[in-house]
């Protein structure tokens, strides 16, 4: 009977429309504890060595300010655990099934991942 | 192309309606065209609509990878305004509510627009304050709209919760008079008929795959059925713009996220008038079916998935049996999705691109519905033209560059 009740939890929550997300410090939880943060990976420009950054040309700023990849498919980014730990962490998501591909930390460079999203495992 | 009138009607009434002729052409696609419109929505069909009307320009194609009308002109929740607060705005949206109150004559096709108005409630002090400010606003702009008290809002948006007791009582409210809502299928269906009777070419079920660009400028469109060559080329798909623009080589300031809305079961009429509450996050109509329609605020990450996330949803609905507590115990019957393109200043982008000869209406967000009519119209100019229409010299790409935003965040009237 257990087993049972078990396998249909799975399924109610396997056809359930919230997304989950893997915090790295708290485990699975509803999307609604977490907050999108923009995307990740993205460089503050420099006018290169120690020029000042007002230097930087207002196409550079434009560009780095509002310029989104705003990727269909695969996209890297920065979310927030607001309503829970509060730390900040970096996935993979696809925007379009939502499905979270790879979690990790902010400042880990982004996990190389298959054309089907899956991490390349790293002695292939 | 036959004319729809009361004696058509009769003529095909003898024939029991056997005989009434398709509402467009299906053309095969043609090799060349001297503008190629990309996205059979609204904005898309209006574009190729007034480049043949108002232009002279008919060998046009529009080229739709679905159906038409089948992205956001589909997925919208119907109301038209334009109670803005910038002057740019201002004059853009009520150009384009004036093209809608003459719509369903020019295109010979009943858009449906019923002006019962347009109500923004009021909640509280901070409201007061900010509302007073927008209607000021809207004053200097040339815009009518009234500040009504709770005697009106009884009278207008009959049911309401008026009461003290409620979690954000309701002060008054602004009402412009001209607002309402029409029928968005009608809109699209009467762009796409009135454009065929020109001669422009609807394809659908033609996806694009690619541009053909030589020395900066746009010389073709791949696309599922093939290579189309054109010197012109209009991309009017919302929230898919970023995913053309990087086929043509280039980046746009906009994020693809979810809008979602969802209708009732029919209902005897309730009220007339469009009611929005910007406190509570939903703006709420009856359709001339019956139905109560809903819609919310974003889901806030981006998304291309065409559906929507249960938290908003709820979310919305809550605000709904605030403001209508009657309606609680209402089925819901439908809830979709759209994939909207926000902009950081949450106004549209229109004109050129960095493609030479590659025009780009887009950026319209949470509110484009209302500015079908004027998104062609001034797309359509600024095509025959090469130069940006009067209307939209604000509302280029270059804004990004220049700091020149129109910062319509608070006006759009919801915390999108």
């Amino acid at each position: 009977m257990k087993w049972v009740l078990l396998v249909l939890r799975i399924k109610r929550r396997k056809g359930c429309e919230m997304m989950q997300v893997l915090c790295p410090w708290c485990g699975v939880r509803d999307e609604d504890e977490f907050t999108y943060g923009g995307p990740a990976h993205i460089t503050r420009p420099t006018s290169g060595g120690d020029a000042p950054q007002q230097d930087v040309s207002d196409e550079k700023w434009a560009s780095y300010l509002y310029e989104k990849d705003n990727v269909k498919g695969i996209a890297r980014e920065r979310w927030v655990h607001v309503h829970g730990c509060g730390q900040w962490f970096n996935l993979a998501r696809d925007t379009v099934s939502h499905k979270i591909h790879c979690v990790y930390k902010m400042g880990e460079p982004c996990p190389v991942l298959t054309p089907e999203g899956d991490p390349k495992n790293r002695n292939d | 192309m036959q004319h729809y009138s009361v004696t058509s009607l009769v003529k095909n009434a003898i024939h029991h309606h056997e005989k009434w002729q398709k509402t467009w052409r299906s053309p095969e696609l043609k090799s060349s065209y001297d503008v190629v419109v990309v996205g059979g929505g609204g904005h898309g069909l209006a574009t190729a609509y007034y480049l043949a009307k108002e232009h002279g320009i008919t060998n046009v194609a529009v080229i739709e990878a679905g159906w038409l009308g089948g992205g956001n002109t589909g997925r919208n929740t119907s109301v038209v305004r334009s109670n803005y607060l910038f002057p740019e705005s201002a004059k853009l949206y009520d150009f384009s509510l004036k093209l809608f109150e003459d719509l369903g004559q020019e295109l010979n096709f009943n858009v449906m627009l019923r002006q019962a108005g347009m109500l923004i409630l009021m909640h509280g002090r901070h409201d007061l304050e900010i509302m007073r400010r927008n209607l000021n606003a809207m004053h200097m702009n040339g815009i009518e709209a009234e500040w009504i008290d709770t005697n009106e809002v009884a009278k207008l948006a009959r049911g309401i919760n008026l009461s003290d007791e409620a979690r954000y009582p309701i002060h008054g409210g602004i009402l412009q008079k001209r607002g309402g809502i029409a029928r968005h299928d009608g809109v699209a269906w009467g762009y796409a008929r009135a454009a065929d009777r020109f001669g422009v070419d609807i394809i659908q079920q033609c996806a694009v795959t690619g541009f053909d660009i030589s020395n900066g400028a746009v010389r073709g469109v791949q696309t599922t059925r093939g290579l189309v060559k054109t010197n012109k080329v209009a991309v009017a798909v919302s929230g898919h713009s970023s995913v053309l623009a990087d086929m043509a080589g280039f980046r746009l300031p906009v994020t693809s996220q979810t809008l979602q809305a969802c209708v009732t079961e029919p209902l005897k009429p309730v009220f007339d008038v469009a009611v929005m509450s910007p406190m509570l996050g939903v703006y709420i109509s009856q359709s001339d079916k019956g139905e109560v329609v809903i819609g919310g605020g974003l889901d806030n990450y981006p998304s291309y998935g065409q559906r929507g996330n249960v938290a908003t949803l709820e979310h919305t609905i809550s605000g709904v049996v605030e403001l209508f507590p009657q309606l609680s115990r209402v089925k819901l019957m439908r809830q979709w999705g759209g994939v909207v393109d926000i902009v950081h200043d949450s106004s549209p982008i229109i004109g050129h691109t960095p493609i030479g000869g590659m025009y780009i209406n887009c950026g319209f967000g949470t509110g484009g519905f209302k500015a079908t009519p004027v998104g062609g119209w001034t797309l359509a100019h600024t095509i025959a033209n090469d130069t940006p229409h009067e209307l939209i010299a604000a509302f280029t790409l270059d804004r990004f560059k220049t700091g020149a935003f129109i910062d319509e965040m608070g006006a759009s009237g919801i915390a999108h």
